[in-house]
């Protein structure tokens, strides 16, 4: 191509150029206002919502958590002022330094931080991680300082659950707790993920997690980038849960808790009329305040590896063999089969069956025994030689209809019903044929006879009212009406005064009589080995070895209203559930009474029960270190705890091949007048 | 026609057309930046104004210098801008990481600002000093690859890729006017085309990589390198046609908006202003290039022309690379918004180039043959 070179052409080449460089700056120009006007104009709507939704932060309330009261309107868990820290980890922006932060301003020791990190570690990035509760206001108040540090930190006041009677009411009321991913994911509401919010794990906070829960309120917030609060825009007010009102009476529940002491044991008191369960206590427990807090390595490992399970609530997840306390069903089924109360035997220590001889626990015999003698004296014999007259069948009717292997309508968690064995059960779950030692177990309460505590005390409200009293939990205003248990003639009256003469005649529980004027009281005592003679008397040597100690009885004796049932885990036997049993009806009639009996005891005890679980904590946690195995989270606990409670508890695997050899009951020989 | 009012000759000589629209435009970035500020002329509305001030009257002298000196001193400041490049790489490697700036005590100084101006400089002078003939050959392209490219690389050793394309930007827009073969311009494109990608995957730290991919899709970060450009665009868009009003845009004052007093103002003040700032904005950046295009298609000698050209140039790329970041056409580069951000080497760089207009500009007026 020619190219005409001269500086004029050159000036035109210029002139050409800079005129397509201006069009390429004015077309650039032209370009920027129309993408301008699209992002202003046409767009305007969408910005504006993401401007606003930059600039407004919608944080939810938690709600106020419903109380639950007890019988009288007192709370058993209430709520209270609380300075408390919360993590976002998706806000984090160094977790180690986060950590060691948090760690420094909350003065926390390893195992917390060792606790803190694992807590984050196991969140998904969107879960709240609570830190740290309960805080006094110096350390919330320097950690609000530090908070420009601190992102993803979030320090506020909200309301904590306080529990007044702490490990009282620890297994009925159960705790509450952060929810975890398993139930956000089962729930995916915004408020589960709202820092502060806690669901119920257990019990009673678990069963009535919707109605306490409430709504929650919401605060519109201005804020900065940084997540700095600038304003506030409007707030709409919590609605507080409905509050939940139990049978249970809360001075009662927490005397019993107290009342057992060191032992492991539970109690149950329920009122004969209406069926309002009065006292569920189990012990030994954990607080459930702490464990509201978050539960930490050192005290899940204290607890779980206690012999006593404290982790288990022994009223409903308690199985054990009855022993004598079922031979007020024993003898009513008798009569009701048409044995007279008159029909008697003699004993002479044992009872020739076929070819093997079958002891009492007397082994010197009560002599002339009618069925007032069997029941309060507890004579082994008579209920050998009737058993074999009228058959198991009888016997295992008599077990269903008083209550016994029922499980019960109530709102709880989990509830084991046991075995009332009868020969067609056995075969059906071992195969094998139902044999005369069989029933002779049977009849003393072991084999293959489980209850749990709940059972023993409706089956005792049964018996002292003879209508088909039924328990329940719930303060609902109405009065149940329970229908007849459509016992023959006198029966009831005949097995009640055979229980009456347990405690105020020449029976097994002389002692147990209530240290309260023209009040009497029926009973019945109950000894259950756990392991064979060979192994163990059953009263010293290892604590896993010796026989669990019962009670079931009812006051007042001429107009029965309170029935209970106490059972002592391995208390070396009867005597050890008595006094106790004694010592709680006794509050019913005159607390004051029962009062001082009980200072009397936590003085030798060293403290109330709650005392004693916070020293233990703080020797457990001192002799522990830090090399603990961490806690799991609150969902894996109550399975854990069922788990362990149905293992350590099933029925024999294989089926019991030999009749019990009855021990001398250690109530009799302590009266002294009957050895 | 004459004016109806005459001002007295020097001040007649001052170019007004274009002082008045970029004071405005200053005033205008003072407001926002008193905004940004959260209501307060410190710390960025008074410095600025100041630093108007300082290089206004440094523009005003430099209208002054007669051609003579500025060819004599094309090389020399070309030459000196180099050399500082080197010191700032030089410090850079003692003090260990990078350097982009030296203190000079009352300032911070980035020499490869001052590389802008100067490239265009000393390009004005080397192809005035090309003969003619030569404009076709590889005489006129060789020397000119080699004095943008030094600094070029310099600049891309600090790392600061922004820069680096503006000093070849003006380079390219002059030596385009310069004259050279069109075609060449043609190649040229092809081979940036190839060069590209070879760049984004040698070329560039990591940083500015993931800032290219998040400006192709800026939700795939939002939080991230993406946040940016998202929280730009929503300052812009939320503004709507006539803006949230003075002192009340929530983007920038609960800092949503990442830098709004320096590479963000543009969307600082849109959200304030709405789309009306924003075309005021553009208007007056309309005029000030318009003029400074006049200015070199009226001047007399090719190295005027040239200067004059770059120098706009220069100018427009600074405001339409941030621009088009700041909506979301381009990635994040830091390249601040002329005349309204925050900063005093960009503040002192655009100033040189509206002297240099200003002072193409007086040549233009004084009669032939007077030099």
């Amino acid at each position: 191509m020619e190219q005409r070179l001269s500086s004029n052409s050159l000036k035109e080449t210029f002139d050409r150029r800079s005129f397509v460089v201006g069009a390429v700056q004015g077309g650039v120009g032209l370009l920027l206002a129309a993408r301008m006007g699209y992002i202003a104009v046409a767009e305007n709507e969408k910005y504006e919502m993401e401007a606003e939704s930059n600039r407004v932060n919608l944080s939810l309330i938690p709600p106020r958590r419903g109380w639950i009261l007890d019988r009288n309107g007192s709370p058993l868990a209430s709520n209270r002022s609380d300075f408390r820290v919360d993590i976002i980890p998706e806000r984090l922006h160094d977790r180690e330094a986060t950590v060691d932060l948090l760690s420094k301003v909350l003065a926390f020791d390893d195992l917390e931080r060792k606790d803190l990190v694992e807590r984050i570690e196991n969140a998904s990035s969107y879960q709240v991680v609570p830190v740290a509760s309960g805080l006094d206001f110096e350390k919330y108040a320097a950690l609000t300082v530090r908070l420009p540090e601190l992102p993803g930190v979030l320090p506020q006041q909200s309301y904590a659950r306080y529990y007044p009677t702490g490990s009282s009411v620890g297994h009925l009321i159960g705790y509450v707790g952060a929810p975890s991913r398993e139930e956000y994911e089962e729930e995916p509401q915004p408020l589960l993920l709202t820092p502060g919010f806690k669901m119920g794990k257990d019990g009673i906070e678990k069963q009535f997690e919707q109605e306490l829960r409430g709504v929650p309120g919401a605060r519109r917030v201005e804020v900065t980038a940084t997540g700095r609060r600038v304003r506030d825009l409007e707030t709409r007010e919590d609605i507080p849960g409905d509050p939940i009102r139990l049978t249970i009476d809360g001075p009662l529940q927490d005397y019993a808790a107290r009342r057992i002491g060191l032992e492991s044991g539970s109690v149950v008191v329920i009122d004969c009329l209406t069926g309002d369960l009065m006292c569920m206590a189990s012990m030994p427990s954990f607080d459930p305040n702490s464990f509201s807090d978050g539960i930490g390595r050192v005290e899940y490992s204290m607890l779980s590896e206690n012999d006593r399970v404290p982790l288990r609530n022994k009223v409903l997840q308690g199985l054990y063999p009855p022993g004598s306390t079922v031979k007020p069903m024993v003898a009513m089924a008798f009569l009701e089969a048409g044995l007279s109360p008159d029909a008697s035997v003699n004993c002479s220590g044992g009872l020739r069956v076929g070819n093997r001889v079958f002891h009492c626990w007397n082994r010197r015999g009560h002599g002339s025994v009618d069925m007032a003698k069997g029941i309060y004296q507890s004579c082994d014999v008579y209920f050998y030689y009737f058993a074999q007259q009228l058959g198991m069948n009888v016997i295992s009717d008599m077990a269903r209809r008083c209550g016994l292997g029922q499980e019960f309508p109530l709102p709880v968690t989990s509830q084991f019903y046991g075995t009332v064995p009868d020969p067609e059960w056995k075969l059906k779950k071992y195969g094998r044929e139902w044999q005369a030692f069989d029933t002779v177990n049977a009849t003393i309460g072991q084999g293959y006879m489980l209850f749990n505590p709940l059972q023993l005390a409706v089956y005792s409200a049964r018996i002292a009212t003879g209508r088909t009293v039924m328990p329940r939990l719930i303060l609902d205003g109405k009065t149940p009406k329970f229908g007849s248990m459509n016992f023959h003639g006198d029966h009831v009256q005949v097995i009640q005064n055979a229980m009456s003469d347990v405690i105020n005649g020449p029976g097994t529980a002389g002692r147990a009589r209530l240290p309260v004027d023209d009040i009497l009281m029926a009973g019945k005592t109950g000894t259950a080995q756990v392991v064979s003679l060979s192994l163990s008397n059953g009263k010293a040597g290892p604590w896993k070895y010796r026989d669990h100690g019962l009670f079931i009885c009812f006051a007042p004796f001429n107009n029965p209203r309170y029935a209970c049932a106490v059972v002592i885990e391995h208390g070396g036997g009867s005597g050890s559930a008595y006094p106790i049993a004694r010592d709680v009806m006794t509050f019913l009639f005159d607390p004051a009474k029962a009062l001082d009996a009980l200072h009397g005891f936590e003085k030798q005890w060293g403290g109330t029960a709650q005392k004693r679980l916070e020293q233990s904590y703080a020797a457990y946690a001192a002799a522990a270190g830090v090399d603990l195995p961490p806690a799991p989270a609150p969902i894996q606990l109550a399975e854990k705890v069922d788990a362990e409670a149905r293992a350590a508890i099933s029925e024999p695997a294989t089926p019991v091949t030999d009749a019990l050899t009855p021990r001398e009951d250690p109530v009799a020989s302590a009266n002294g007048n009957l050895t | 026609m004459r004016r109806a009012v005459t001002l007295p000759a020097p001040l007649a000589q001052i170019p007004w057309q274009v002082i008045l629209p970029i004071a405005l435009l200053v005033a205008f970035g003072g407001a926002v930046l008193y905004s940004a500020a959260g209501g307060s002329m410190s710390p960025y509305a008074s410095s600025h104004l100041l630093r108007f001030a300082v290089t206004l009257t440094m523009a005003l002298v430099m209208s002054f210098f007669p051609l003579d000196l500025a060819k004599m001193a094309a090389v020399p400041i070309y030459a000196a801008v180099v050399l500082l490049l080197m010191l700032v790489e030089a410090l850079g490697a003692i003090g260990g990481g990078s350097q982009r700036w030296l203190n000079l005590g009352f300032m911070v100084l980035q020499p490869s600002e001052l590389m802008k101006p100067a490239i265009v400089l000393v390009l004005a002078w080397f192809y005035h000093g090309l003969p003619v003939g030569l404009i076709g050959t590889w005489r006129a392209v060789v020397p000119a690859a080699g004095l943008i490219g030094l600094p070029m690389l310099l600049v891309l050793l600090q790392p600061d890729l922004g820069t680096a394309l503006a000093i070849a930007f003006g380079g390219a827009v002059v030596m385009y006017m310069a004259g050279l073969p069109g075609k060449w311009f043609a190649g040229g494109a092809l081979a940036a085309m190839v060069a590209i990608p070879v760049a984004y995957f040698f070329g560039l730290k990591d940083y500015q990589r993931r800032r290219v991919t998040t400006f192709l899709d800026p939700e795939s970060d939002p939080l991230g390198a993406g946040y940016h450009i998202t929280q730009s665009k929503i300052a812009i868009g939320s503004g709507g046609l006539f803006g949230k009003g003075f002192g009340n845009g929530s983007q920038s004052s609960l800092d949503y908006l990442p830098e709004p007093h320096t590479d963000f103002v543009f969307a600082t003040m849109a959200e304030e202003w709405g789309l009306i700032g924003g075309l005021f904005v553009l208007l007056i950046f309309g005029l000030v290039l318009r003029w400074g295009l006049t200015v070199a298609r009226d001047a007399e000698d090719r190295f005027s022309r040239l200067l004059a050209g770059g120098m706009v140039a220069t100018i427009f790329f600074y405001a339409a690379v941030n621009l088009m970041m700041v909506m979301g056409m381009a990635p994040v580069v830091g390249i601040p918004l002329p005349f309204m951000s925050h900063g005093g080497s960009s503040m002192l760089t655009n100033m040189i180039c509206v002297g240099t207009l200003m002072m193409v500009s007086r040549w233009n007026k004084q009669p032939r043959g007077n030099f």
